[in-house]
């Protein structure tokens, strides 16, 4: 009796989520050790109670600034989806679009992106637009790459059993290639989501009033730490939830795929 | 030396009982690559008739995939011209179905969906043609799989329901290269009487490739036997063996003798890599 009550405690224990939590608190407890082992000065390293109370207090200003960030970084996510996968498709199909295209596209991703986004302040002033396009930027080359290699590792053999049914292009299109590429696909989109928040912030550092990425500056240029690391939190909270928002669509969307077959095994 | 069951084309020619629905004369296939051409196949002339089983037997590298390509249309032939149904070959054409050496069935759709894969892209009616695919799948055991997705099917399994896909659209003619290749020596046996029985039922004319000499004999009506590449035809048999045929028939002596017949072809050019 004792013992089953024992192993369901056990059990509850063994939930995905616990040993990342787990190890989450490990760290804030050496964290919090760290400071007072060494006397680490909260102008540098703010404790993590301080960091927890200001969160608490803060909360609604910091609620209120995700909106900006969070608005940019999905308008820059969904940029890279919608370009980069029809982009990935050309290249993917010709020879030609892929000969000019492509290596510039490389190319391209070898500039710094953080070098070149004061440019579009200059070209789009301070609202939510130069986020949106440093957002896109940094999100669109994985979802071309990965989307490119999904799309070009289609298996010939099943386009020619396409070609033997007499199937159009655009058949073969739909019931073999998209379908095909499409866990490739979804890699290269949970790459760009998290990249995106990251070129959201970015161009919230160069030029904005507003956004997570303001109060990071504002914090750190007014040594308050403690709203620093808060930022930091709400920043992560944004990056996760996006990115298991991906994680679901994909569940939904590639059911069949063998990284998401567990449940139906255990239903055959 | 010449018994009256094993005959050999060139000794006497098979008689014309039937009307020929897969005409090739003069075919060859000669690939282009970067070291020059690479001769594949060397100008073939045969014919198939209508509800005949006829298998390929060759060593790799033969041609003989190349052919099936070429009668399926997904190859021009670098010469010559194949007819089927008395219609010159160009581009793929609608009264084939293709089973290939792996099932090739898609895994975002159900084993029901596989198989009406060819009525989808051929916009036929659903109706009408679920039916089928439901009679299809049933007569291949299959019926209880139908909503399963292929990757939870064995190999064995997953080649029926690509057989099923290949006869969905009533085709007249199946052309079938090395279907049975992928699978362990026990399922393969089974296949060959299952596929001996869908055969009969349907009455489908089938060209039917494989490296595998008893396979050949055990299921054809006449075997195409090919020498090594460039491929050409060595020799062409008659299986004169009663249908329906049994695993026993294998233990036949006419069937014993007309594989060692075979099996000396391939020996004599050294062997079937």
């Amino acid at each position: 009796m004792t013992q089953a009550k024992r192993r369901s405690v056990w059990d509850r224990l063994q939930a995905p989520w616990v040993r990342p939590a787990l190890f989450l608190i490990g760290l804030i407890v050496l964290w919090d050790a760290a400071i007072h082992l060494f006397g680490i000065p909260a102008y540098q390293v703010p404790s993590p109670l301080d960091v927890i109370v200001t969160l608490y207090q803060e909360w609604p200003l910091l609620l209120r600034e995700a909106v900006p960030t969070t608005t940019a970084t999905i308008a820059g996510f969904v940029l890279s989806a919608v370009f980069g996968i029809p982009i990935a498709m050309l290249i993917a199909s010709s020879k030609t679009v892929e000969s000019y295209v492509y290596p510039l596209l490389v190319f391209s991703q070898s500039i710094p992106k953080i070098a070149i986004a004061p440019l579009f302040v200059v070209w789009f002033g301070f609202g939510i637009f130069p986020k949106v396009i440093s957002a896109f930027l940094l999100g669109f080359f994985p979802v071309v790459v990965a989307a490119v290699q999904g799309f070009k590792s289609v298996d010939p053999d099943l386009l020619d059993l396409a070609r033997a049914m007499e199937a159009k292009r655009f058949q073969t299109f739909r019931m073999v290639s998209l379908p095909f590429a499409t866990p490739a696909i979804f890699a290269g989109l949970k790459v760009s989501v998290t990249l995106a928040v990251v070129g959201a912030v970015v161009g919230e550092f160069v030029g904005s009033n507003s956004g997570i990425g303001y109060v990071l500056q504002r914090s750190i240029g007014n040594f308050e730490l403690p709203m620093m690391f808060a930022a930091l939190v709400v920043l992560s909270l944004i990056g996760v939830i996006l990115f298991w928002f991906v994680d679901v669509v994909e569940r939904l969307v590639i059911p069949w795929h063998a990284s998401q077959r567990r449940d139906f095994l255990v239903a055959a | 030396m010449s018994r009256p069951y094993l005959r050999l084309a060139s000794e006497a020619p098979a008689p014309l009982s039937a009307s020929p629905i897969i005409e090739m004369r003069g075919v060859s296939k000669t690939y282009r690559t970067r070291d020059g051409d690479v001769p594949s196949l060397k100008p073939i002339d045969f014919t198939i008739n209508e509800g005949e089983f006829l298998v390929v037997v060759g060593p790799s590298g033969c041609g003989k995939s190349t052919l099936l390509k070429m009668v399926a249309g997904l190859l021009p032939p670098s010469a010559g011209e194949i007819r089927v149904e008395g219609r010159t070959i160009t581009k793929p054409h609608p009264g084939v179905g293709v089973v290939f050496q792996q099932p090739l069935l898609l895994p975002w759709r159900s084993v029901f969906a596989n198989v009406m894969m060819p009525v989808e892209v051929k916009g036929l009616d659903r109706t009408i043609y679920g039916r089928r695919a439901t009679e299809l799948l049933e007569m291949t055991g299959l019926g209880d799989f139908a909503n399963k997705y292929p990757w939870q099917l064995s190999g064995g399994m997953q080649q029926r329901a690509s057989i099923c896909r290949a006869l969905v659209h009533d085709p007249k003619i199946v052309l079938m290269d090395e279907p049975f290749g992928a699978l362990d020596a026990m399922t393969r046996e089974k296949m060959n009487v299952e596929l001996q029985r869908i055969q009969s039922t349907t009455g489908k004319t089938v060209l039917f490739i494989t490296h595998s000499i008893p396979e050949a004999v055990f299921l054809a009506d006449r075997v195409l036997v090919m020498s090594e590449r460039p491929g050409t035809i060595a020799a062409v048999y008659e299986v004169g063996l009663e249908r329906p045929r049994t695993l026993d028939v294998m233990a036949d002596p006419r069937f014993v003798a007309l594989t060692q017949k075979i099996r000396h072809h391939f020996y004599a050019q050294g062997g079937l890599d």
